[in-house]
């Protein structure tokens, strides 16, 4: 499987060049204003610059190649915030260039109504608006997004999905949704288009992976107060110490006022700077891992919302149960022949293009050697399956075989005057304790018997729930099955709820109860019928094959349409918050240290006793001051990877977690300066640089 | 050694055991439920409610709440300024007082109204009697009231869900008072007097000393002792975690706090209100260990700055500005208490203690009077903290942060972030104005670095509205009257502002949930974190000031 979006997951040497160059772009005041913290920095650098050009006028306080040297320092450290935020941005660009590729001008052949015949005219695909009708010929590109009014066509969706097996899009259903850039392989579609232009799909697509449409999400500004209020503190820190100092030397006569120089030093040295230039980064970086996830978001709140989902809603088939249930035997009531049973079931079951419908033709073939026939001579109508009768179908000269759940079943034959009795109703419900879906089968107002279909569990979800579990997640399986067979399935799968003979009403209802309870819902959907509960649930993830409304309705498609995938949303959702959480812990615990090497060389002509507080033992005032400042500049390049990764995540519980990390950042980042900026002094030493 | 720790061990143990069964009464109080008390207190509030035509079923939005507590502090202002103002026109002025400056009496006003009780005066040759009753006595009580019903404000933030109002400041204030604080500051006045703490209306009296010593040369034979309604008014100081003076040494003198009785009784009350609020935040959410944690992070703090500054004075073995009937520990006992709560009545001088046990006292205030704190006021800075805590903690288990279920936001942050920037800010820029003002070299007793500590401690002090002083500061002069009321007004009104905007937010929210994935908020892990933030952000704001100041101090002295 070629995955354009994995494919382009790895950090190139373009990419990195092109990250260089966007560090310098991103120097323009009107870029760094919206990061305050940083901002901070960026003044300081320009302010030491000027106060070098001064001293090399000979106005100055302090050595004038001391001013320069912290003031490259500073310059390097706002170049390095911007760096990260850079890199971090130039995967989402790479992405977004090669959809662009995929989106360009055509013809579009616009009809004056829906159908083949109808006239066409040739327009520009920009032109095209919502409810325009477009003809779609074999060989052609979508031009944009639409539904299928009218007929069948496979489509290559690789240019959005990278996917390279074609799907097939049709008239009606579920599958009728097509996005614009995808290409037609075979047939022909009139598409009714669904989006204006520069909105389409493609568009937003494109936006999100290159961050433009990104705003800054709750969390975010929260943070980023916390940050800017440690700034403020500091900033009047550092700016009181000047008053204190001339106090100090006024009183003892001795020493001089501390170096304006020295103070900006140390405010940059304070202020959270690890985390205000890597924040943006982290962000980011989650949307593209998201992304590298096959998953679109809607929007960075979608992301976080989903690290705080409590409440996962899956869909049995495909998430918990291999896909097809198949028919294993055929259980006939007293009275009825076995082969008659299976002759019947076949019957209704030969329109049905479900796996389910096929594994009772195959299942009849095999034991009764009941050939599929060809059903020309007689009168026949074929009902399909919906999800309000919950039966399907044949009428057949006169005759109304039904085959479906027992209580639309027993429905169907009470309606006719028939009746559904004990031996049934055993039979259904032992096969339903087992696990086992029960297909009742009825010919008019008599039952026949009962089809046993057999679900298969998934390998591994048992555990994969348990580690939700610990994560404080619940998971709740939805099902149309009744709610014996729901029971069977729950507790072979082990998840911790399940919603039996679902209906969007009934699943809607289950997502505002929780809701209403504070829980947050996630869950997955495809057909226009889950488009309500997917608008309703706090993270709701469409499948990339489903319905344009059902993509409508959610905040994030799956390229991929993998039901599993709410799974590693969750996950990245909560990495995304821990780092952010991490490398706060980290900025702030390393401000312990940095105190250590600033604050006595800034004193010591006044109190010479504080140099008992130097106990790294630095070598001089201007390499401890050096030291920190080049320590605070190059741990951000040093977390880079850890932001754009992310922190480790386990499924534990939270408590572990909180120690695990408060021990890594909070007291790794008490330590680790301590080592760094010793290290540091030793080398400047050992250069001669100080 | 052994005396000195059992004394400290049992004075914790005592005011804990003490303010359990409070805290239950007071949280059923300001819920107003049925308590043994109710008989007689519950018609005296409606009594109360009648007269003021106060409306208790009136529930108040956050910023109604704020108005209303923001025009009551304006009134009580109003009231005991100009009081001071027109005291020699006024009765009960047996000494002939005369009316004060309008700085000083700006000063006095402000922290008496802002539960500071700095005083920049000595009771005893300022203030009348009806200043001292009507005035300051008043303040002591309704100052700690409005604590509490900002406290109880935020608390119904927590209990309350998708709601608008946080409840009725009047009747808050009300109760408060008549359940609370008058019937405790009754009983303690009564104990207080049987120690021979006094309380009249009597003129001061002339007595001749025992033996006449000579001063600057002329012979004292007599001397006068100040007189007084002491007692009344010291009761409530304590309990209130006021902590104003009636006399101008405060509790060192032998009229306000005679025997080592009276010494442990004023002790346990300064820190019983305090305690008893954390007890009744545990059970007003219904999760008793919530307020467990809190209160265990305050003694956690507590005991360790108690431990550094007993440690200090006793090895100095250092009895300079120390009563000979308190001696070391019950000194340095009684300093960490008061300044840990935001009491500020002292019996010694904390000028006087070695430079790092008065560093003790100083990071005590400046980590923002949460360790016990005031009434009420403690409690709201530490949940601020708390929820700071939670924020950083609550991301690093991959979840957006929540406190008892509450969503913490981008306004919860704003306005917890408020809380502690409004002290922080002040006593950091207040210390740097005075520092560079000419009239301080004056004003000053010492130079150099103990200097510094003393402009620091003043600023500390009033800023966080504790109220104590290092003495050694001349601060009644416009210079420091006005910039030290300004500090008390921002210290106390801010946080105050935010504490109810919090409320609100939090009072309009759902409640979210308990699940594995939720922070534990009331376990070891998490009281170990607060304390962690508490002390980070108090030693990364203040820890070049205090370098400057004492520890400047006690390293030059090794040297």
């Amino acid at each position: 499987m070629n995955r354009r979006m994995k494919s382009n997951g790895a950090l190139t040497g373009r990419m990195l060049l092109r990250a260089v160059g966007d560090s310098f772009r991103k120097l323009a005041p009107s870029t760094q204003w919206k990061n305050p913290v940083m901002f901070v920095v960026y003044i300081a650098a320009i302010l030491t610059l000027v106060f070098y050009f001064s001293a090399l006028k000979g106005a100055s306080d302090t050595d004038p190649d001391f001013i320069l040297a912290i003031s490259l320092l500073l310059w390097f450290t706002v170049l390095f915030a911007d760096f990260a935020e850079a890199i971090a941005e130039g995967r989402g660009k790479a992405q977004a260039d090669s959809l662009r590729r995929a989106k360009r001008n055509i013809l579009a052949h616009k009809l004056d109504r829906p159908d083949f015949e109808a006239r066409s005219v040739d327009v520009d695909s920009e032109r095209l608006i919502l409810g325009d009708f477009v003809l779609v010929l074999a060989g052609e590109q979508v031009p944009a997004d639409g539904d299928v009014v009218v007929g069948a066509a496979s489509v290559d969706e690789s240019a959005i999905t990278g996917e390279s097996a074609p799907v097939i899009r049709e008239a009606g259903g579920d599958r009728s949704a097509v996005t614009g850039g995808t290409t037609v392989l075979s047939d022909r579609l009139v598409v009714r288009v669904s989006s204006m232009p520069g909105d389409s799909f493609l568009d937003r697509m494109i936006a999100m992976v290159e961050g433009a449409s990104r705003q800054k999400t709750p969390n975010e500004i929260a943070l980023q107060i916390l940050l800017v209020a440690l700034t403020i503190i500091f900033l009047v820190v550092c700016a009181t110490l000047l008053p204190y100092s001339v106090f100090a030397v006024a009183q003892l006569g001795r020493g001089a006022w501390v170096s304006v120089t020295s103070l900006v030093a140390l405010l940059v040295c304070l202020a959270p700077t690890t985390i205000g230039a890597l924040l943006s980064s982290i962000g980011i970086a989650g949307m593209s891992r998201l992304n590298q996830a096959n998953v679109l978001a809607m929007s960075g709140r979608a992301i976080e919302a989903a690290g705080d989902v409590d409440v996962l809603l899956l869909d049995k088939t495909g998430t918990i149960t291999l896909g097809n249930r198949q028919a294993t035997a055929f259980l006939p009531l007293d009275g009825v022949e076995e082969r008659e049973l299976a002759d019947v079931a076949q019957l209704s079951s030969l329109a049905d293009e479900t796996p389910e419908g096929r594994s009772i033709v195959v299942l009849a073939k095999e034991e009764f050697n009941i050939r599929a026939r060809t059903l020309g001579q007689s009168s026949i109508v074929f009902v399909p399956f919906t999800a309000q009768t919950r039966m399907s179908g044949v009428d057949i000269d006169g005759r109304r075989i039904r085959k479906g759940a027992s209580e639309a079943v027993r429905r169907f034959v009470e309606e006719q005057g028939g009746a559904m009795d004990a031996q049934c109703q055993r039979i259904v419900e032992s096969i339903a304790r087992s696990g086992g879906t029960p297909l009742v089968v009825a010919r008019d107002a008599e039952i026949l018997g009962v089809i046993h279909l057999k679900d298969i569990v998934k390998h591994g979800v048992k555990e994969r729930f348990e580690d939700l579990r610990k994560m404080g997640i619940k998971t709740i399986m939805i099902t149309g099955d009744n709610p014996m067979t729901a029971a069977a399935i729950a507790a072979e799968s082990g998840v911790d709820d399940f919603l039996a003979e679902a209906t969007p009403e009934s699943k809607l209802a289950m997502i505002r109860e929780y809701q209403r309870k504070g829980h947050l819902v996630a869950m997955t959907g495809d057909g226009t019928n889950d488009a309500p509960a997917l608008a309703q649930a706090d993270v709701a993830v469409a499948m990339n094959t489903g319905t344009q409304a059902a993509k409508e309705a959610g905040n994030m498609v799956d390229l991929d349409s993998n039901p599993t995938k709410l799974i590693d949303i969750v996950r990245i959702g909560k990495q995304l918050l821990m780092t952010r959480g991490a490398l706060t812990t980290f900025s702030i615990a390393n401000d312990v240290s940095k105190y250590f090497a600033i604050i006595p060389p800034l004193f010591l002509g006044i109190y010479p006793a504080l140099g008992a507080l130097n106990v790294m033992g630095l070598h001089s005032p201007q390499s401890a001051i050096l030291s920190a400042v080049i320590y605070n500049a190059l741990i951000i390049v040093a977390l880079i990877p850890l932001a754009l990764k992310g922190v480790k995540y386990r499924e534990v519980p939270a408590a572990v977690l909180l120690k695990r990390n408060l021990l890594l950042y909070g007291v790794g980042g008490l330590i680790a300066p301590f080592l760094a900026i010793k290290a540091i002094d030793l080398l400047l030493v050992a250069f001669g640089l100080a | 050694m052994t005396n000195l720790i059992l004394q400290s061990v049992l004075f914790v143990v005592l005011v804990v055991l003490l303010a359990w069964p409070l805290g239950r009464y007071l949280w059923k109080v300001m819920e107003g439920r049925k308590t043994w008390t109710s008989g007689i207190f519950v018609p005296v509030e409606r009594l109360v409610h009648r007269l003021a035509r106060i409306d208790p079923e009136e529930e108040m939005d956050w910023k109604q709440y704020l108005a209303a507590v923001g025009i009551f502090s304006a009134v009580c202002f109003l009231a005991v300024f100009a009081l001071q103002l027109l005291q020699n026109l006024l009765p009960l002025n047996p000494q002939g007082m005369s009316g004060l400056s309008w700085h000083l009496a700006l000063n006095t006003a402000v922290s008496f109204v802002t539960n500071t009780n700095w005083q920049s005066y000595s009771g005893e040759t300022t203030m009348s009697y009806l200043t001292q009753m009507l005035g300051l006595a008043v303040q002591n009580f309704v100052s700690a009231a409005v604590g509490l019903a900002v406290l109880f404000a935020l608390i119904r933030g927590f209990t309350r869900a998708s709601m608008k109002t946080i409840g009725n400041f009047w009747q808050d204030l009300v109760r408060g008072i008549v359940h609370i604080l008058l019937p405790l500051s009754f009983v303690l006045a009564i104990l207080l007097v049987s120690q021979g703490v006094v309380q009249n209306f009597g003129d001061y009296q002339q007595v001749s000393v025992l033996q006449p010593f000579v001063s600057n040369g002329t012979t004292i034979a007599s001397q006068t002792l100040p007189m007084g309604p002491a007692a009344s008014q010291i009761a409530i100081k304590q309990l209130g975690t006021n902590g104003g003076g009636f006399f101008g040494v405060n509790s060192a003198h032998p009229f306000e706090n005679p025997t080592p009785f009276s010494n442990l009784l004023e002790m346990l009350s300064i820190l019983l209100l305090p305690f008893a609020c954390c007890f009744a935040f545990g059970y007003a959410v219904r999760q008793k260990r919530q307020g467990l944690a809190l209160l265990a992070a305050m003694l956690v703090i507590f005991v360790a700055c108690l431990a550094f500054a007993l440690y200090f004075e006793q090895s100095a073995g250092n009895m300079e500005g120390k009563e000979t009937r308190f001696g070391i520990v019950d000194s340095s006992l009684w300093a960490v208490t008061t300044t840990a709560a935001s009491n500020g009545s002292v019996n010694a001088m904390h000028d006087s203690f070695t430079p790092l046990g008065g560093l003790v006292l100083l990071v005590l205030m400046q980590l923002g009077e949460v360790v016990g704190g005031g009434v009420g006021s403690g409690l709201y800075g530490m949940i601020a903290f708390a929820l700071m805590a939670v924020f950083i903690a609550g991301l690093m288990v991959g979840r957006t942060p929540e406190y008892l279920g509450k969503k913490i936001e981008p306004w919860e942050m704003r306005m917890a972030v408020l809380v502690i920037l409004g002290p922080t800010l002040t006593v950091l820029l207040g210390t740097a104005l005075a520092a560079v003002y000419p009239g301080t070299s004056a004003a000053l007793a010492n130079t150099g670095a103990h200097g510094f500590s003393e402009i620091l401690y003043a600023f500390s002090s009033a800023a966080n509205n504790n109220g104590s002083a290092f003495a050694g500061l001349n601060a009644n002069s416009v210079f420091y009257d006005v910039a030290l009321a300004v500090s008390m007004l921002v210290g106390r009104f801010v946080p105050i502002a935010a504490t109810l905007g919090i409320a609100g937010s939090l009072a309009g929210k759902k409640l979210v949930p308990v699940s594995a994935g939720t922070l534990s908020t009331n376990n070891l892990l998490f009281v170990g974190l607060l304390i962690f933030v508490v002390l980070i952000l108090g030693a990364l704001s203040f820890f070049p000031a205090l370098a400057l100041g004492p520890v400047a101090e006690q390293l030059s002295r090794i040297r």
